[in-house]
């Protein structure tokens, strides 16, 4: 699919920061990892956060996905501020919209891929079954083989499946493909995909790999703890169209 | 939801979890398992002793005070009766005697004591087990104890030559009896029980009456206190009188021989079932914080990802308390059944010692309760550290790549001895010196488990000690002769003429009650010649004391109790004869691991007295080759009381030692020796799973299994290495916590801590490395290269 229509987009906004600042350490050793980001990510896109690597990405990311708090400003999820609510509260907000896939897949090596997805929707409300959600990522008849019996694109599709199991609002993805060749790659990235569409949610991918761009409504260049640059596509990749 | 539904994908992980650290979840339960096993069934056994003493006292009415005189009328009874807090009184004869069985060379030695003629007695009434009760138209007849019928085989129905001052009379037993005053009996001076050498008659009134020329009167009252009653106030009501029928000075039930050691035992156990099983206790909560903290931390990102979905601190926090309470809970269970099946066994032992007619492990469920409590919330302290360290972790572990440990502080030294050494070396000391905590706490567990060890063998080895002071160093004569009454120091030249006895060394011991203010002790004091050479006072290097004729010499234990010290004056209240009151310095302490002796120049004790030259026994050094001839020649003696020889009080107090809460001490080295192997294998265990990746990787860069499993089991060398003199260390200052813990008023347990028994428990650290290592290095050669590289645990 390389046509989309803009009005099928929601544009309300689903997170929105201000002067949002990071500091790891102090003083002398202090690393200024986000400094000062204003950003505005509307619901319902897929969003690729483009960078060299130590800009800064995965923080902004762990901090708008609460996984984590800004030194200073503040973050918005639709009419929330993330900055100001407590832990607990954090914690709910994760459980409740948030679906996470990482680079090196952090299954649960002692669970199967059916378990590592029954994890997520045991304390998700409304959320699909374990077979489905592996269905979506096409892992339907490997669902009794532990993590260490799967390859890593199966793993990393487990963990897209668990994350996308409980329906989530916002999906992230930090290096969803870093460990990946590109033949798998690509099937992550069709999966997550069909999620957006599929699913209605929003998809925050995180990548230093330029091309994955092609696929995302809305690119967002980030360098040295900032936004350099927001880029809209006109006309989308499809990612088996994506070369790497 | 797909799968079983009953079975959460976290509790599946539990399972899992468990299955894979089973030989360490195993090792731990274990541990707990003897702590809450000791626990069980040390409470049990007091409650049950405790219980079972209480019923049997009530049930034949045993008196609670006793009052000995030297000849009263029947008359005073009633008197003693209608003072104020005296329920019931009741006066009885009692006395000693020599019972001469066909072929025993030594004449055996008897207590007497009369029962009513017509009445059931009311006060101290009797258990009969066998035969018939006493018919008083028989002068005859006679009830024997059980426990010496049996050992000697005699039944109801044989007839039993007994010696009462002098005359030899042939009685008939027609019953056996138990008595509760008799629940631990041991023959006058000595500790321990031997069923066969000491006897219990019981025998009418009237007869006993004429045989101690009691006739209308008695020389034992024994008393009944009134509900609320203040026992010291009727002790001294009953003095006052008694007083001119001769008092010996009336007693309370507590301060009753066989009472005594029962209350010994029960308080023993009591102490004991409050220090030992914590101790145990402590040890598992230690090892599951070391074995739960580290898979924490192995699972750091794990816990991080549970997070970031959502799971909070509390659900996540709950998952590892689970796999705590699930050890905990297995091993109070085991510890549970256990207990109570050792305590079955252990009221078995007890009966031998213990003359209850029935005793039964009785638990109470709070000792279930206990168990489990103190178990659960121990183990849960080691967890509760460990869920410190979940709650801090942030979600956003997860998302970081795994960053390598940092070694670049591994320290100067380190690095210094690093130059020397090849790679594999290097890895070994880099974690060593990387972090020192880690190996501290491996150190500290390792050498926590040596020292209990140690110290028990320590403990077992004071036991040896106990008994070689006494009988080798203490006392080094062969028998001993005790006298009827004070005899005249004639009497030791008859000994000395019998042919055979090399030395003779003549004693006078005296009944006595000793005071330092409020603090008093019922004992006797023995006079000694100037010089002893059978049976000596010795200082704490084992050489002998001389006598001096100014004072008293105590055993240390004694002026501990007395809280006197060398140089004050002690009150010395004699109970024989005249019964003076002596104000006597106490010149020098003794060492004594046995009983609480108190001594004195001879000829100084006879003159306080003011009865000179007078002895009441005498120790012997004899030619064995002759004994037979020699026991012949004593038994006809009239002025001998009793002979009882070195050996035989020696053998029934080894049998003691080695069975009861003393037999406790093997079972205890032997557990301190299964816990070092816990703590050990469990070291092990957690250097391996932490770095089973780096081994996998050096296996991968073509370093062969031993090279791979060299740089593990190098680590568990280093810190046992460190951990071996720190144990023997800790194990000193453990073995005197431990020595007083089994030492009771009877017998006391030196600390000692000999090269053996460090040598022991060296051994025993060695050994559970062994065999730990090779446990490990096993796995380390089967190690998948393939998945350990994989997973990232
Ligand atoms: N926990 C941390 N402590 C200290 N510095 C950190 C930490 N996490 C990240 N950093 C630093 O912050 C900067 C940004 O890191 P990150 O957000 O991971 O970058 P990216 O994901 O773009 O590669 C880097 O310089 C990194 O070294
Ligand atoms: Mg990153």
């Amino acid at each position: 699919m390389t046509n989309f229509d803009q009005s099928d987009r929601s544009l309300d906004c689903a997170y929105r920061t201000q002067g949002l600042t990071k500091i790891y350490g102090e003083g002398a050793a202090a690393v200024h990892a986000l400094r000062g980001v204003d950003l505005e990510i509307p619901a319902g896109e897929i969003v690729v956060l483009l960078g060299p690597s130590g800009s800064g990405k995965s923080t902004l990311l762990n901090i708008i996905g609460g996984l984590d708090r800004g030194t200073e400003g503040t973050v918005w999820f639709r009419d929330q501020e993330l900055s100001a609510i407590s832990d607990a509260d954090l914690t709910r907000y994760r459980r409740d919209n948030v679906g996470f896939v990482f680079q090196f897949y952090n299954l649960m090596p002692s669970l199967t891929a059916r378990e590592n997805v029954e994890l997520v929707t045991e304390i998700a409300e409304g959320s699909m079954e374990s077979g489905e959600a592996l269905e979506l990522v096409g892992l339907h008849e490997r669902t009794d083989h532990f993590p260490a019996q799967l390859s890593g694109g199966e793993q990393q599709r487990v963990a897209i499946a668990r994350a996308v199991a409980k329906r989530p609002k916002v999906l992230f993805c930090d290096e969803p493909t870093g460990a990946l060749d590109s033949t798998t790659g690509r099937t992550v990235l069709k999966v997550l995909k069909d999620v957006n569409e599929t699913l209605g949610s929003t998809v925050l991918i995180v990548t230093h790999a330029a091309a994955t761009a092609g696929m995302a409504h809305r690119v967002i260049h980030f360098a040295d703890g900032d936004i350099r640059e927001i880029e809209e596509n006109e006309t989308r990749l499809d990612p088996e169209e994506i070369e790497w | 939801m797909s799968g079983d539904a009953t079975v959460s994908p976290l509790d599946r992980k539990l399972l899992r979890d468990l299955w894979r650290i089973k030989g360490q979840a195993a090792a731990i339960g274990a541990v707990i398992a003897v702590g809450v096993l000791l626990l069980v069934m040390m409470t049990g056994l007091v409650t049950s002793l405790d219980e079972t003493r209480q019923a049997y006292y009530e049930r034949y009415r045993l008196a609670d005070v006793f009052a000995p005189v030297t000849r009263a009328p029947d008359s005073v009874i009633d008197e003693l009766a209608a003072l104020p807090g005296v329920a019931a009184a009741e006066g009885r004869v009692a006395g000693y005697a020599l019972v001469d069985l066909e072929g025993v060379d030594l004449p055996i030695q008897a207590r007497v004591v009369s029962l009513p003629d017509f009445e059931a007695p009311r006060l101290n009434d009797v258990f009969l087990t066998g035969g018939r009760s006493l018919d008083p138209a028989n002068p005859d007849e006679i009830l024997l104890l059980k426990g010496f019928a049996d050992a000697r085989d005699i039944r109801p129905g044989e007839s039993l030559d007994v010696t009462i001052r002098g005359a030899q009379r042939a009685f008939r037993v027609v019953g056996l009896v138990q008595a509760p005053e008799f629940l631990y009996v041991t023959a006058p001076g000595e500790l321990a029980p031997d069923d066969a050498r000491y006897a219990v008659i019981w025998m009418s009134r009237a007869t006993a009456g004429a045989a101690y020329d009691m006739e209308g009167a008695f020389n034992e009252a024994l008393i009944s206190l009134a509900r609320d009653a203040s026992e010291p106030a009727v002790l001294e009501a009953v003095d006052r009188v008694v007083e001119p029928y001769g008092g010996l000075g009336a007693y309370g039930l507590e301060d009753h021989l066989s009472d005594r050691y029962v209350s010994e035992e029960i308080n023993g156990l009591r102490g004991t079932s409050t220090i030992v099983p914590p101790l145990f206790l402590a040890v598992a909560a230690f090892l599951l914080y070391i074995v739960v903290s580290r898979m924490v931390q192995a699972e750091r990102e794990q816990i991080g990802l549970m997070k970031a979905f959502g799971y909070t601190n509390l659900e996540v926090g709950a998952h590892y308390f689970k796999l705590i309470l699930f050890i905990a809970i297995g091993g109070a269970i085991v510890g549970c059944l256990a207990g109570i099946a050792a305590g079955r066994g252990m009221v078995v032992l007890y009966l031998q010692y213990y003359k209850f007619p029935f005793l039964l492990f009785e638990l109470r469920p709070s000792s279930f309760i206990l168990g489990f409590l103190v178990s659960v919330c121990a183990a849960s302290a080691g967890g509760l550290l460990v869920l410190r360290g979940v709650f801090a972790l942030t979600p956003a572990v997860a998302m970081r790549p795994p960053a390598p440990a940092d070694y670049s502080r591994t320290g100067r030294v380190g690095q210094a001895i690093a130059r020397l050494l090849d790679q594999p070396s290097r890895m070994v000391m880099r974690r060593v010196t990387r972090q020192p905590l880690r190996m501290g706490g491996a150190v500290l567990g390792i050498a926590a488990g040596m020292a209990l060890a140690a110290a028990m063998t320590s403990v077992m080895s004071g036991f040896g000690r106990t008994m070689d002071l006494n009988f080798n160093v203490i006392d080094r004569s062969d028998l001993t002769v005790s006298f009827t009454d004070p005899k005249s120091d004639k009497t030791i030249l008859e000994l000395q003429r019998i042919p055979g006895v090399i030395e003779v060394e003549p004693v006078r011991n005296v009944s006595v009650v000793l005071r330092n203010g409020l603090m008093t002790h019922r004992g006797a004091v023995g006079g000694r010649v100037m010089n002893p050479r059978l049976n000596r006072a010795v200082t704490r290097d084992l050489e002998g004391i001389e006598m001096r004729k100014e004072g008293v010499i105590l055993a240390n234990s004694l002026a501990d109790k007395l809280e006197i010290a060398p140089g004050e004056v002690l009150t010395v209240e004699v109970r024989e004869g005249r019964q003076p009151v002596l104000h006597l310095p106490v010149i020098g302490t003794t060492e004594s691991l046995l009983g609480s002796p108190a001594y004195m120049e001879i000829d100084a004790l006879n003159r306080a007295l003011r009865e000179p030259n007078r002895v009441s026994g005498a120790s012997l050094r004899i030619d064995s080759a002759r004994s037979d001839a020699i026991y012949r020649e004593l038994k006809d003696m009239p002025a001998v009381a009793a002979v009882s020889l070195k050996e035989d009080a020696r053998a029934s107090l080894q049998e003691l030692m080695d069975s009861g809460a003393g037999a406790m001490r093997y079972v205890m080295a032997g557990i301190a020796f299964i816990i070092t192997f816990g703590i050990v294998y469990n070291s092990a265990r957690i250097a391996q799973a932490e770095r089973e990746r780096d081994l996998a990787s050096l296996r991968v860069l073509g370093f062969s299994k031993g090279e791979a499993a060299f740089v593990l089991l190098g680590e568990l060398a280093v810190v046992m290495f460190v951990a071996l003199p720190v144990g023997a260390l800790l194990g000193y200052a453990l073995s005197f916590g431990i020595a007083a813990g089994f030492s009771s008023d009877l017998y006391q347990i030196p600390a000692t801590f000999g090269r053996a028994d460090f040598g022991t428990a060296v051994l025993a650290v060695l050994g559970a490395s062994i065999a730990s290592g090779w446990l490990v290095k096993r796995d380390v050669d089967r190690l998948e290269l393939v998945s350990a590289l994989k997973t990232r645990e």
